[in-house]
């Protein structure tokens, strides 16, 4: 009986242990195409086994906000869990001839575009919600884009924790350097999503931002 | 480009002006109304260059009712926005005096910011040493 008391004693202080432990809410923000989608899948295939969603090589593949809950990411021994929440590429124009390019027939290019731009909406709409914010961006690509300007701004005027990853390292054209020299004030990383490369600094960081939450 | 007279000309390029809005024109206005302004010169096809800059917030507030605009307005496919600051300083006195004359006079009015529709303004391309501005034809 003693035991049965102290069992139930001992499972009820875990549960609430457990209840009570905070979910972190982990955004990834960024223009279209920089990889946030396949950044995101990385991680939750390696601690969930089950992927966010779909990745394409045509812009604004991800049209809503989608996300995982309880994503539980282990590194050196320590464990923090996450709600992931993936959105749709930020950008200021939306141009449904852009699709045609890759061989989407007009309909669909249209329907895609409306999307988009509710899509990006969607995104600002969630800025509010995010505990950290990991701004993804293109290691091929210009920084000095606006949209990665105003992105970066608003999350410090929101005063959220932020870390900045150049994505695509694994291409030749890749300048993190550049992305640095845009940034400085940032912690930053090199990453390739695509083949997982330089995860375990990613997860560094994200751990030591969680501190601040 | 040489025409058939033999004169040079930068090609054909779809009428627009470009309008300068001075910061004291939108210092007192709420964020409403100051997007509405900068939407209605945007979309009467111009290039407007704002003394300034908007907040953070309502650059992003900017980007998201234009998205809006997008589906509710014939062939207005969006802006092309770009924010040239002054001289960047990185030193902590440097932002202090910095925040102080923002403050003062109301604004970043060291900013410049251009905003034109993306019908007109193709790209506007900028590193740390130039910004170019690139019209659809």
């Amino acid at each position: 009986m003693a035991i049965k008391v102290f069992k139930n004693f001992f499972n009820r202080i875990f549960f609430n242990i457990f209840r009570n432990k905070k979910e972190i809410k982990l955004g990834f923000y960024g223009p279209p195409n920089a990889g946030k989608t396949s950044l995101a899948n990385r991680i939750c295939k390696d601690f969930t086994g089950e992927e966010i969603g779909s990745v394409s090589k045509i812009p604004h593949e991800t049209r809503n906000v989608q996300f995982k809950e309880k994503v539980e990411i282990k590194y050196k021994g320590k464990i923090m869990t996450f709600k992931m929440i993936d959105t749709p590429g930020i950008a200021t124009k939306i141009d449904y001839e852009e699709f045609l390019k890759y061989k989407v027939n007009k309909k669909d290019a249209k329907k895609r575009a409306k999307e988009a731009t509710q899509g990006v909406i969607e995104s600002i709409k969630w800025l509010d919600d995010m505990d950290i914010v990991v701004v993804v961006l293109d290691a091929t690509e210009n920084p000095y884009n606006q949209v990665n300007i105003t992105i970066i701004g608003n999350l410090v005027a929101r005063k959220i924790p932020v870390l900045i990853v150049a994505n695509k390292t694994d291409l030749r054209k890749a300048d993190i350097k550049r992305i640095e020299a845009a940034f400085p004030e940032y912690d930053l990383i090199g990453l390739s999503a695509k083949y997982g490369d330089n995860l375990e600094e990613f997860y560094e960081s994200i751990f030591k931002l969680s501190k601040k939450v | 480009m040489t025409n058939k007279k033999g004169k040079k000309e930068i090609g054909k390029i779809k009428g627009f002006s470009i309008q300068f809005l001075p910061y004291a024109e939108i210092r007192y206005l709420d964020s409403d109304r100051r997007i509405m302004k900068i939407l209605e010169i945007v979309l009467g096809n111009n290039i407007l260059i704002l003394q300034g800059r908007l907040r953070p917030l309502e650059e992003t507030r900017l980007i998201g009712d234009t998205m809006a605009m997008i589906n509710h307005i014939k062939d207005f496919k969006g802006i092309e926005l770009a924010v040239i600051s002054g001289n960047g300083t990185s030193t902590i006195l440097g932002k202090f005096k910095k925040g102080i004359v923002s403050m003062l006079s109301g604004g970043d009015l060291g900013a410049i910011t251009i905003i034109g529709p993306a019908s007109i303004v193709k790209e506007i391309k900028r590193n740390p040493r130039k910004i170019e501005l690139l019209l659809n034809k």
